[in-house]
This record gives structure tokens, C-alpha cells and sequence, in this order.
């Protein structure tokens, strides 16, 4: 039987899951010194590109793949222009946003309506019927230990690796990453790269184990709240692990006020994740002492002198 | 193989102007492959998007109505952009001008007429829309917090506020049930300014808004600052240009334009308040900004070529059952374009062919 705390855990989990990787994405992509506020668009194109594949060819796992490359090509696009163009990058995130949502139309217009079986969590005989934590810990979905896998691993990469000091550094000043000889613009390629391929990702998991179908408007905002959430982690991996959570147990929180009907009006208890969002950056940067920990080159395009 | 680019040295305000027609252009094909794509012809689309519109006068009359909004907000977003201030919740400021704008209307509803009341519901749409974008300015101004994310939540938050009121409070008792406030009474409405077709005395508004910002822009200090805030913000702050009320003052211009085209919105054609006013008007107009290229004259221009999309993916879902999400696919590819050709009249690409760098 599973108690009230542990259900209540257990969709915190889901609601957090894909904004946590999402975010993990945007960080890495924000470190190196790029905007990208397409994470929107590009988790849109991701749901509706991997519930058709996935219907399309029966197999939710070539879905999610399908995900994950369509938010790459997205965030090619976006590379193009800011990298090879050198164009303004908050523009162009909303030029991705509008371009992912609209063609996420596109790509899912056949299969409004349908749903499939969700990616099943795993089950682990033996581990996954502990009492208590067994399903709390051996018995989710994939997606969610991809997430901590994720989380941990971009931690390490960014702390503990060459590569994540290169790119910090890009991230920091790319004029003085550049004089030394590192490969700036390579680098952001390969970060707003991952950052589509995270978003695509968070998408995919959102049509095919969230709901698990797609409809135009399911990703709800989802993309801008991981855009807040690393502003809120102060570019800090576990911190946005902790956000994500904080932030899908305000989810849930409002989705049971909203089933005990506690007298205040649906949209308010609608409206609280938002408002919540804006308290917590607020409160975030109230707190904060001296220089904003954002990197020093974040939403600058960099030409390289010649 | 990469990219490089090299400033150019002389760029001729021609070129600058024609970068934009280029995009277009550019756009239009990458729209034609989509539509082939889905299966239907290029060509029979273009026709319907591009070419009906422009050879029916009643077509005509509806992309001014069309273009009225976005005009509006459009001018009202060049004083952000062009100060590097990112208000992305031009929607937000919409909707909540309509909801203040619509309080005196929906208070004279039965009434007599009174001439006053659309005067001051126009200008309660500018106050609302200035209220809730000085919400943003200020949290960045006094904590530092990113203005882009808070407009943003700020549209949700303004969605769900107007959806409880026309479902809650303001709900039309005679409404049969539908999430709609009663209709404004006639004299609250802007009069129509031809005897056949939709359109209205916003289109003039709009104008106005266009010539006072070219005015206010290239006339004024308070122009000249916003401009140097954008193009040089140490320059700015060392000429003494404070800075925190430039940016208060920039989101509240903006905020309260986008209002006023809520606001003209609901008293020029809707004549009502109802869960969905917008349906976007705040997001396409940052699409508008940048077509014009921030400048007022050019976002006249931008307004009626977005509405020429809008207008014609509305005749296209009838008559070639094209879906409406080509139209947004459209406008962002078209977004896309403009970046990518106003970084050309900056820069000259050149192919260089190696490994290094």
C-alpha cells in the first residue's frame, strides 16, 4: 500500500523531472555565455516530435530519441544565428520559442486526440517492494534516474573537468577564453547543443510519461521555468536539483488546493506557480551579497577579432 | 569550413532598409518548402496568403484592424529594445489594460450615453498596462532580478486573472452561461470609420503612437537617452542619465502601449471581455519591432506584413485547410530571417575553409 506522503513524493518527482532536466540543459548552455529562451520551443517540438515517432513506429524508446534530436535541430538553428551570425541571442530565443511551438503544431496535428501507454517506471523484484522507500527509490521511472544521473554529471563536469573549466571560462570572458587559445565558438555549439538535446528530452518525457499524449500548449510554461530556475540556482547544478523540486512540490501543492476546493478560485491556485517563481528570484537576489553569479559573458555575441 | 564575419565599414541606410524585404523573401521560400511539405502547393498558398488579401477591399480594411494592435504595442516595445530592456510580457500588459479598460464601460452598461467614457476607458487601459510593466522595471531596478522572466510569468498570472473575472464577478448574468461580460453599450465602443467593414478609429490611435515615438525618439532627450542607454551604457551613465528611472520609464511607456492596444482591442472590435482577448497580439508585435527594425516608420510597415500572414493563415485554414501553427512557424522563421539579414548588413559573411580556430 503506498501511504499519502510517499504518493504525494512520488508526483513531485514526476513534476519535477522534467524541469529539472530541461534546466540541467539551459545551464550548461547559459555557462558557456549563451542565452537560449527557446527552451520553450524547443521542449514543445520535443513532446509533439516524440509522441508521433513514437506512435508512428510503435516504440516509445525511438520516441524519445526522436525527442531529443529534434531539439537539437532546433537549437542548431538557433546556433546559426547567434554563433555564425552573431545576432542578438534574446531575439533569437524568442524567434525559436514562436518557430518550436508553431511547428510543434505541425508535428503533432495528426495525433491530437490519441494517447499511449506511458513509459513504465522500473521495476526492480525484491528492491522495488521494500517497504517504505522501495518505490520511492528502486521503483521510477527512467527518466527521473537519467535526471540525477544528469544532475550529478553536469555537477562533475563543470567543476571537476578541463573541459567544464574551458567552457566556464568562455562563459566568464570570452574575449580573454579566446586569447588563450580556447575554442570559443565550438565550445557554444556544442553547449547550445546539449541544451537542445536536454529540452528536447524534458519535451519528449512530458507526452510519452507525464501525460502521456500530446496536445498543442502541454508544455504550459514548463520551458520558462526552467529558464528561472538557474537564475534562481545561481548557476549551480545541485541547486538546480533542489529548485526543481522546491518547484514541483508547488505544482502538486496547487493541484491538491485545487481538489480540496479550499474556497479560493482555480485560477488563483493556476496562477501560483508563476507568482511563486517571481517570489523566489526576487528573494534569491535580495538575498545575494555583491556581484550577480551570473557568467560575466552571458547573452553576448562574440565575433572573433581577426 | 566555418564562418566568418568582418565588419563592414560603411553601411548606406538603403541597405539597412532593404535587409528586412530580404528576410521576407528569404522566409517566403523556406515557408513554400513547408507548405510542399504538408503536401499542398507553394504556389496555391502563396496566393491565398500573400495576393488575395491585397486585391479585396474589404481585405484591406481587416489588415488595418489587424495591424492596429500590433502597431501599437510595437512602438511601445522600441523604447525597451532599443534601451537593451527585455519586457517579453507585452500579452501580460495587454490583457490587464482591457481589464482596467473595460471597468467604466462595464460600469455604464444601461446607461445613457455619456461622451466621457471611452476617453477614460482608453486611458485606464494605458494606466493598467503602465502599472503592470513597471512591476518587472522595478523588481530589476531595486533587487536586480531578470526582467525577461518576470513580464513572462507576469502574462500567465494576467491570463488567469482575466479568465476569473469573466467566469467569476464580471460574468454577464443574461450570458446564457458563456464566460463572457455583458457588451459594452455603444457610445463606450471607438466609432467605425467606414459605413461597410470593420474598421476603426484605432488605426488612427496607432498612427499617432508611431509619429509620437519617431517624435519622442529622435526629438527628445529623454529619446536621446533611451538610445544611448541601448547603443552605449557607459556613455549613458557617465553623461548622467540616471539609469533606474530610464528604466521604469521605458517599461511603463511600453507597458501602458501595450494596454492602450488591449483596450482598443476590446472597445474597437471585440465589445466585450472574454477568457481569450489576444491570442498572442504581445508576442507577434516583438516579431513586428524587429521586422521595422525598431524604428516607428518600420514597424507601420512590419504591422501590416504580420497582419497580411494572420489575415491570409485565417483564409488559408477555409480554403486549403492549412493548419493555423503554419502562420506561427512562419513568423518565427521570418523572425529568424530578420536577425540573420540585419546581421548581414553589419557584418560580411565569408566561407573560410580550415581547421584553425
Amino acid at each position: 500500500m503506498i501511504g499519502f506522503w510517499e504518493s504525494i513524493l512520488l508526483t513531485v518527482i514526476t513534476a519535477a523531472t522534467p524541469l529539472l532536466i530541461a534546466a540541467l540543459g539551459e545551464l550548461i548552455v547559459e555557462k558557456s555565455g549563451v542565452l537560449n529562451l527557446g527552451v520553450e520551443g524547443m521542449m514543445a517540438v520535443g513532446a509533439s516530435t516524440g509522441f508521433a515517432v513514437a506512435t508512428l513506429t510503435d516504440s516509445s524508446s525511438i520516441g524519445v530519441l526522436a525527442g531529443i534530436a529534434a531539439g537539437m535541430a532546433l537549437s542548431l538553428i538557433f546556433a546559426l544565428v547567434t554563433l555564425g551570425f552573431a545576432a542578438n541571442q534574446v531575439a533569437a530565443g524568442l524567434a525559436l520559442t514562436i518557430l518550436g511551438l508553431g511547428l510543434a503544431g505541425l508535428i503533432g496535428a495528426k495525433f491530437v486526440g490519441t494517447s499511449r501507454i506511458a513509459i513504465p517506471p522500473i521495476h526492480i523484484p525484491g528492491l522495488s517492494d521494500l517497504p517504505g522507500i522501495g518505490k520511492l527509490v528502486f521503483g521510477q521511472s527512467p527518466f527521473f534516474y537519467l535526471s540525477v544521473v544528469l544532475a550529478v554529471g553536469v555537477a562533475w563536469f563543470l567543476r571537476r573537468t578541463r573541459a567544464g573549466l574551458s567552457l566556464r571560462s568562455i562563459g566568464e570572458n570570452h574575449a580573454s577564453a579566446h586569447a588563450l587559445g580556447l575554442k570559443v565558438l565550438r565550445t557554444r555549439l556544442l553547449a547550445i547543443l546539449f541544451g537542445g538535446a536536454c529540452a528536447g528530452l524534458a519535451g519528449a518525457y512530458l507526452s510519452l510519461v507525464y501525460t502521456p499524449f500530446w496536445s498543442p500548449g502541454m508544455t504550459a510554461g514548463r520551458g520558462w521555468i526552467a529558464l528561472a530556475l538557474v537564475v534562481f540556482a545561481s548557476w549551480l547544478p545541485l541547486r538546480v536539483f533542489l529548485g526543481a523540486y522546491l518547484f514541483g512540490a508547488a505544482t502538486i501543492l496547487q493541484m491538491h488546493a485545487q481538489a480540496a476546493s479550499m474556497g479560493l478560485p482555480s485560477q488563483a491556485l493556476s496562477a501560483f506557480p508563476y507568482i511563486a517563481t517571481i517570489v523566489a528570484l526576487v528573494l534569491i537576489s535580495m538575498r545575494r551579497v555583491g556581484a550577480t553569479p551570473a557568467p560575466g559573458s552571458l547573452g553576448t555575441a562574440f565575433v572573433p577579432p581577426r | 569550413m566555418r564562418l566568418e564575419l568582418i565588419p563592414r565599414s560603411d553601411v548606406s541606410s538603403l541597405q539597412r532598409t532593404l535587409a528586412p524585404l530580404w528576410a521576407i523573401l528569404i522566409a517566403l521560400l523556406m515557408g513554400g518548402l513547408i507548405v510542399a511539405f504538408l503536401g499542398r502547393s507553394p504556389l496555391a498558398a502563396f496566393k491565398v496568403y500573400f495576393l488575395e488579401p491585397l486585391t479585396d477591399p474589404w481585405a484591406l480594411q481587416e489588415l488595418a484592424v489587424k495591424a492596429t494592435p500590433l502597431i501599437i504595442i510595437a512602438t511601445g516595445l522600441v523604447y525597451c529594445f532599443r534601451a537593451n530592456l527585455w519586457n517579453i510580457g507585452a500579452e501580460g500588459q495587454l490583457i490587464v489594460g482591457a481589464i482596467f479598460g473595460s471597468i467604466v464601460p462595464l460600469a455604464t452598461v444601461g446607461m445613457e450615453s455619456t461622451p466621457w467614457v471611452l476617453p477614460v476607458a482608453l486611458l485606464l487601459g494605458a494606466l493598467g498596462g503602465a502599472l503592470y510593466g513597471s512591476i518587472p522595471a522595478f523588481l530589476r531596478v531595486r533587487f536586480g532580478v531578470s526582467e525577461i522572466l518576470v513580464s513572462l510569468m507576469l502574462v500567465y498570472v494576467a491570463e488567469l486573472t482575466l479568465d476569473y473575472l469573466v467566469r467569476g464577478p464580471w460574468r454577464d448574468p443574461k450570458g446564457f452561461n458563456f464566460p463572457t461580460t455583458p457588451n459594452f453599450e455603444s457610445f463606450a465602443l471607438l466609432p467605425n470609420l467606414a459605413s461597410e467593414g470593420r474598421l476603426h478609429a484605432g488605426i488612427i490611435i496607432a498612427l499617432l503612437c508611431a509619429a509620437v515615438t519617431w517624435f519622442v525618439l529622435n526629438r527628445t532627450l529623454f529619446g536621446f537617452g533611451i538610445r544611448v542607454a541601448g547603443e552605449a551604457p557607459r556613455a549613458a551613465r557617465f553623461s548622467g542619465f540616471n539609469a533606474n528611472r530610464m528604466t521604469i520609464a521605458a517599461f511603463m511607456i511600453s507597458g501602458g502601449l501595450a494596454g492602450l492596444a488591449g483596450i482598443v482591442e476590446v472597445t474597437g472590435q471585440i465589445g466585450q471581455l472574454k477568457p481569450a482577448i489576444s491570442g498572442g497580439l504581445g508576442f507577434t508585435a516583438i516579431i513586428v519591432a524587429y521586422l521595422g527594425r525598431l524604428h516607428p516608420v518600420g514597424i507601420v510597415f512590419g504591422a501590416f506584413v504580420i497582419a497580411l500572414t494572420v489575415y491570409g493563415g485565417e483564409a488559408a485554414q477555409i480554403t486549403l485547410k492549412l493548419p493555423l501553427d503554419l502562420t506561427r512557424t512562419f513568423q518565427g522563421i521570418l523572425l529568424f530571417c530578420v536577425l540573420a539579414a540585419d546581421a548581414l548588413t553589419t557584418y560580411k559573411l565569408r566561407i573560410v575553409r580550415g581547421l584553425h580556430a
